[in-house]
């Protein structure tokens, strides 16, 4: 079992963005997002500008283009609102191909579709970048309160032990010839979630007690003391800057 | 099998940003009173369970269950986690959950972190507590009690943080879908997942209640002290020698 070192969406690689510290990763990441957040929808070609400031991360980062892109269908679930607004807006009404239209429903779709799904590229690239460990360096060197980063350690400690739990479980379903597509048929699944929280929770105990027997203190030890240099700063924050540019010439254009 | 999931989740851009600003702020206002109020609830020996709740919740966030053919929704846990470890703690796992979701797992966007954290861990947590408290007398009587009390909480839970949804869109919503469409999308379809998450919600606790009811926030105080009896004083036959 491997204790919460990779998680499915890291890419390993060794690369300058790799290296940089995870603090200036997340901060760059969300100022990132705010600007694209922030850039008017009408701006069209402004977004392609986006586009192309994260393409030129990813190079940077060795990660490849069909890697991420297959990634980032993780975001379909999200846009299924966005697809009802061009049928049920308001007028004014276009036609197309046989359809009516609304006009303001296809920019907020866009909005929606554009928006979100830089939003989630950025976040795809942060992930790549950054696995489990450094985040929550990260963010205790962001002062998040330790109750946080306490919590959020033991979760993704306790997150393999449920999933392996889980896993045994539906195999064992699985095996008795469970397929459950209705939901009526959800009562042996819930009865599977109840079971597998009071053993998850005994393990979890056990596994609490070996951390304290090996002197666990609540903070995870830190290994490393790289200092963050301004060096780090300003080449995480070089592409915020361009996208900060970017989004000023949105408001200028639009 | 064709899942096309409707997830609570909000993704950037779906509100414009003076109100994700706005929401941001009313989150971390309220996680930081709820981080104030989490350590007095939390000790050494409980942080380990807040930790393993909030794994628990991640985890079967992940499980998506049916609904209708085509259509598949996944917990929430707000009720579940106000009914295991209060809403103190709770709110604070459930903005945990959300927050490595964003970070790692490109679940829900950065920016609409407040919005959603406002949804279900505020509004969720806080809304499952307080149907929880209004039926206290009820669960705290027997085992059914409790568990229909966990399905009655969650219910709720679900269907009022999806009109956390509705208020953002209102105030701040970029589409064009009128205001009308978009309630009756999401509590419609909130409904259906409330049944989903009551069950899931109300097994888990029956199953915690039944092997470890010392576990159960709601259950606090009512555990009957240990009464010490002493055994009527028969002298063994023959026994020390």
């Amino acid at each position: 079992m491997g204790a919460g070192h990779a998680h499915p969406l890291h890419l390993h690689r060794d690369s300058p963005v790799h290296r940089l510290p995870p603090q200036v990763k997340i901060v760059a990441a969300f100022l990132g997002v705010v600007c694209v957040v922030a850039t008017p929808r009408e701006a069209f070609a402004v977004f392609a500008g986006y586009l192309v400031l994260l393409v030129g991360v990813w190079v940077a980062a060795r990660i490849p283009v069909g890697w991420i892109l297959r990634r980032s269908v993780i975001e379909l679930p999200f846009v299924v609102l966005a697809v009802l607004l061009p049928i049920t807006g308001p007028d004014p009404r276009i036609d197309w191909l046989g359809m009516s239209l609304s006009e303001p429903g296809l920019l907020g779709a866009w909005n929606i579709l554009v928006k979100g799904t830089l939003g989630v590229l950025t976040s795809l690239t942060l992930a790549a970048t950054t696995p489990m460990r450094d985040l929550l360096v990260g963010l205790q060197r962001l002062h998040a309160p330790a109750l946080v980063t306490t919590i959020a350690t033991l979760m993704l400690r306790y997150i393999d032990v449920i999933a392996g739990e889980a896993r045994r479980m539906r195999l064992a379903r699985v095996a008795r010839g469970h397929d459950p597509r209705f939901l009526w048929q959800a009562g042996a699944t819930a009865r599977g979630i109840g079971a597998l929280f009071v053993r998850s929770y005994e393990r979890g105990e056990r596994v609490h007690l070996a951390m304290l027997s090996r002197g666990w203190s609540g903070a995870m030890p830190v290994l490393a003391e790289n200092r963050t240099t301004r060096r780090d700063w300003a080449a995480g924050l070089a592409p915020v800057a361009v996208a900060a540019a970017l989004a000023v010439t949105g408001w200028v254009i639009a | 099998m064709v899942t096309m999931v409707t997830a609570m989740h909000m993704s950037d851009g779906l509100v414009n940003a003076p109100t994700s600003l706005v929401f941001g702020a009313v989150a971390l206002v309220v996680l930081v009173l709820c981080l104030v109020r989490a350590r007095a609830d939390l000790d050494e020996r409980t942080a380990p369970m807040a930790g393993l709740v909030t794994a628990f919740v991640f985890a079967v966030q992940m499980i998506n269950f049916p609904i209708l053919p085509g259509a598949s929704g996944h917990l929430l846990g707000g009720a579940l986690v106000a009914i295991l470890v209060g809403p103190w703690v709770g709110t604070v796992c459930i903005a945990i959950v959300l927050l490595v979701q964003a970070l790692l797992f490109a679940d829900g966007g950065l920016t609409a972190l407040g919005t959603n954290i406002t949804n279900m861990a505020i509004i969720g947590v806080f809304t499952g507590y307080g149907v929880a408290l209004l039926l206290r007398r009820v669960a705290r009587r027997s085992r059914g009690g409790l568990v229909a009390t966990a399905f009655v909480a969650a219910f709720v839970n679900t269907v009022v943080a999806s009109l956390g949804f509705v208020l953002e869109y209102a105030v701040g919503g970029s589409g064009g879908a009128s205001l009308g469409t978009v309630f009756a999308l999401m509590v419609g379809l909130h409904a259906l997942i409330g049944i989903g998450e009551g069950v899931i919600t109300a097994a888990t606790v029956g199953a915690v209640v039944a092997v470890r009811p010392d576990l159960v926030y709601l259950l606090r105080g009512t555990a009957t002290p240990l009464v010490r009896r002493s055994a009527p004083s028969t002298p063994t036959a023959g026994g020390a020698a």
